[in-house]
């Protein structure tokens, strides 16, 4: 079996939710929906102050090329529509806050689509009608990867459920609960693609997901492939090269070796759209960690305050030190815990106890390097930061980092590489170095 | 709103962390050293126990005296002062006046490391510098004060062979023997049956083990391995560095002309004599003044390899390991240079 090379072995922690059946959280009685979802320019408020919405009733239009729409996730009244920090970056965002009238009456174009031909336009077209973007945590809008160059032949689609992420069970659980519903919406991303070549990618710490996996996959001729368990196995240039052999050029995109990758709750979610014509208004979210009385996974309304599932889980463990969106290695800490639930919310972490040791020099050990999947020398890189010798990382190609964690991971000084990379990458865009 | 606002951490990712730190890699080290210290007391008695701890305390005392002088953070605590204190007494032969660590330790502490901004920042290995200094300015000292060790003598010969081949006066280590070779030896006595007593199998034991003479923790190659492949199984050091090292010493003495009895005890006798041992699995593999890549440490230890073999086939010293080490730290950053990993993505460089 072809690797990757470097990535860590982190405690995987996922035990506590792993064997949890998804439960549905309770409708929030206000939603948080920021317009900006997705990488791209933000979507453009189509409803104001006072409007009557249903649960999946656009509320925001796409602007520019790569945007996709935005949808309520209840049924209610628009309380306002106004900016508020977003979640994930801090910055002024135009979110349209609605109240919840109880009911989740459905959005009337929410039905079964007579499917009478099935051809690539109509199932990129419902895709990004119903405003999905890539559930794995970047949010890129998936009709966009859909639809790769004329000149990119892609061969290969692969279906990441590798959810190499600690802690994360969101996926795992998916896959045990609706394989057939996810090998549906491969086929159709396929059929958009027009490949043959089907993988479905699953983790070795998975077996009871890699088994009905495969026997979905089976009917429809994907393969299931077993990959190792080592973080980040389910990053996409990884994953190509554990399952295809193929590196993506430094800089590129995967179709420039003739692949795409979709995770599988994208799949799910793109099967809903082209089967109910059904948008992207809730997702599955894994619930955890110390600081939580009981851990679950949890499928959840787009813009509910996590608070409302931390509530929904027992409540808080103790004091909680630490909020985080995402995964331990690469999701965001939160000041507040009104943030609302993001379309690339795959979980939400929660600590009462923080260890932050003070950082050291570096010591030259190199365990960085030997982490690094992507073939960095960050300790080098993070010379070059600190001496703000910007041009210098760019052309040790910090603009490759692809954040995984793995170097501060390691790392027995503790500096807070990623940190600085990320700041580094930032001065580079902004000094246009 | 909610009143754990206030109190939530908020910091870039990731937010877990393996659990190794730089204090428990470095206590790791001293851990590691532990057999062949108590091995060392053992052989030369309480002797080599006081100049170890006198080097080792100094080393401390001067780490923390430099630190706070030049106003940085005192990070005594750290385990790397007493790593470089210990390997020092190491490389001193037992019967050296006390002073003489302290000496070695103040150069170390201040001048090898603290003058380039202290751990991590020095381009040599402090307790080296530190002998390369004793040896320069007190080289009588440095290569007269050898003890015999208990249950053996110094140059690792039998009694017997000492009495018909060799002036028995000497204080000559094996290393020494090897290198003096016909000098040693009496009028109307082969040399060659002196190279021979050295290489046999009985010496070579007494090399293994220990009780023969030279620095105080470099004699027993037994309990030095015992440390250096719990290091290398605890993940502390890279396996790369002694491996690529021992086998380039072992290779070329293999090759070249010397004065051998048979290769196989020849190889042997190089492997475990003088300073290699501890060379190779303690201060070759130090972090701070090796490579960085896989490769850079293969490289790194088969350059170590050839220059001590050169320094002991050669050179003006009997022994090469110090000097070598000492060379190729200085090319360390051209190595690093040079075997930066292939950046996933980009072409094989040629």
């Amino acid at each position: 079996m072809v690797k990757f090379r470097g990535g860590i072995h982190p405690r995987e922690e996922k035990e506590a939710t792993a064997y949890k059946p998804i439960e549905v959280a309770p409708l929030p009685s206000r939603a948080y929906i920021p317009l900006s979802q997705h990488l791209g320019a933000p979507s453009k408020p189509v409803v104001k102050k006072g409007d009557k919405v249903f649960t999946g009733t656009t509320i925001g239009e796409p602007q520019g090329t790569v945007s996709v729409p935005t949808h309520s996730s209840i049924s209610g009244t628009v309380f306002d529509v106004t900016e508020m920090p977003h979640p994930l970056t801090g910055r002024p965002t135009t979110t349209v806050i609605i109240d919840s009238d109880g009911n989740d009456t459905l959005d009337v174009s929410i039905k079964r689509q007579e499917i009478t031909q099935l051809n690539p336009e109509r199932i990129i077209s419902a895709v990004k009608q119903a405003g999905i973007v890539g559930l794995g945590g970047a949010a890129f809008p998936t009709f966009f990867k859909m639809s790769p160059p004329k000149d990119k032949p892609i061969d290969t689609l692969i279906i990441n459920g590798c959810e190499c992420e600690p802690c994360l069970t969101a996926d795992h659980r998916l896959m045990l609960e609706k394989p057939n519903e996810i090998v549906e919406g491969a086929g159709f991303i396929a059929q958009a693609l027009g490949v043959k070549n089907v993988y479905i990618a699953i983790e070795d710490n998975k077996p009871d997901a890699i088994l009905v996996m495969r026997e979905a996959a089976e009917r429809a001729g994907f393969n299931v492939v077993r990959l190792k368990t080592k973080y980040p196995q389910g990053a996409e240039k990884q994953l190509i090269k554990a399952c295809l052999n193929r590196e993506v050029p430094s800089g590129g995109l995967p179709f420039e070796v003739g692949c795409i990758v979709q995770n599988v709750g994208t799949a799910y979610a793109v099967r809903e759209a082209v089967l109910f014509n059904r948008p992207l208004f809730e997702r599955v979210v894994t619930v955890t960690g110390a600081g939580v009385k009981e851990p679950k996974n949890l499928l959840v309304r787009i813009g509910t305050p996590i608070r409302n599932l931390i509530d929904f889980c027992g409540g808080y463990n103790g004091e909680p030190k630490k909020i985080i969106m995402g995964g331990p290695m690469m999701g965001i800490a939160l000041g507040s815990d009104q943030v609302p639930v993001l379309k690339g919310t795959s979980g939400v972490l929660i600590f009462n106890q923080v260890k932050e040791e003070k950082e050291q020099d570096c010591i030259r050990c190199g365990r960085c390097i030997e982490a690094c999947p992507m073939g960095l020398s960050p300790t080098r890189l993070n010379y070059h930061i600190k001496a703000k010798r910007f041009a210098a990382a760019k052309s040790d190609h910090l603009l490759d980092c692809i954040e995984c964690g793995c170097c501060a991971y390691v790392c027995p000084a503790k500096i807070r590489l990623v940190h600085n990379f990320k700041f580094g990458k930032a001065e580079i865009a902004r000094l246009k170095v | 709103m909610s009143e754990q606002k206030s109190t939530l951490l908020v910091t870039a990712s990731p937010h877990i962390f393996s659990p190794v730190n730089v204090s428990k890699l470095m206590w790791a080290v001293v851990f590691a050293l532990l057999p062949a210290f108590a091995g060392s007391i053992y052989f030369f008695g309480l002797r080599a126990l006081l100049i170890v701890l006198i080097s080792t305390f100094s080393a401390v005392l001067f780490d923390a005296v430099a630190q706070l002088l030049f106003g940085r953070r005192v990070t005594i605590g750290d385990g790397s002062a007493v790593i470089t204190g210990i390997l020092l007494g190491f490389n001193l032969p037992p019967n050296v006046p006390w002073w003489l660590p302290v000496a070695g330790s103040g150069f170390a502490m201040v001048v090898a490391k603290q003058f380039f901004g202290g751990l991590g920042h020095n381009f040599i290995n402090p307790a080296l510098a530190g002998r390369a200094f004793l040896v320069a300015s007190w080289p009588t000292q440095m290569t007269t004060s050898y003890l015999a060790p208990r249950g053996g003598l110094i140059p690792a010969l039998s009694q017997d062979a000492l009495k018909v081949c060799t002036d028995a006066v000497t204080s000559a280590t094996p290393l020494n023997v090897l290198k003096q070779g016909s000098k040693l030896v009496l009028p109307g006595c082969d040399p060659r049956l002196l190279y021979e007593q050295l290489q046999s199998w009985s010496t070579l034991k007494r090399l293994f083990f220990g009780n023969t003479g030279g620095c105080i923790g470099e004699t027993s190659a037994l309990l030095l391995l015992i440390g250096g492949i719990l290091l290398i199984a605890m993940k502390v050091i890279d396996w790369r560095i002694p491996l690529s090292y021992l086998l380039t010493v072992a290779g070329l003495v293999l090759i070249l002309p010397g004065n051998k009895a048979n290769l196989l005890n020849y190889t042997l006798f190089h492997l475990l004599s003088g300073g290699l041992m501890l060379g190779a699995f303690y201060m070759a593999t130090d972090y701070v003044t090796s490579p960085l890549t896989h490769k850079g440490r293969v490289i790194f230890g088969i350059g170590c390899g050839i220059l001590t073999v050169v320094i002991r086939l050669w050179g003006g010293y009997p022994e090469g390991v110090c000097y070598s080490i000492l060379l190729m730290n200085v090319a360390t950053p051209l190595i690093d240079r040079l075997t930066l990993p292939r950046v996933f993505g980009t072409r094989m460089r040629r």
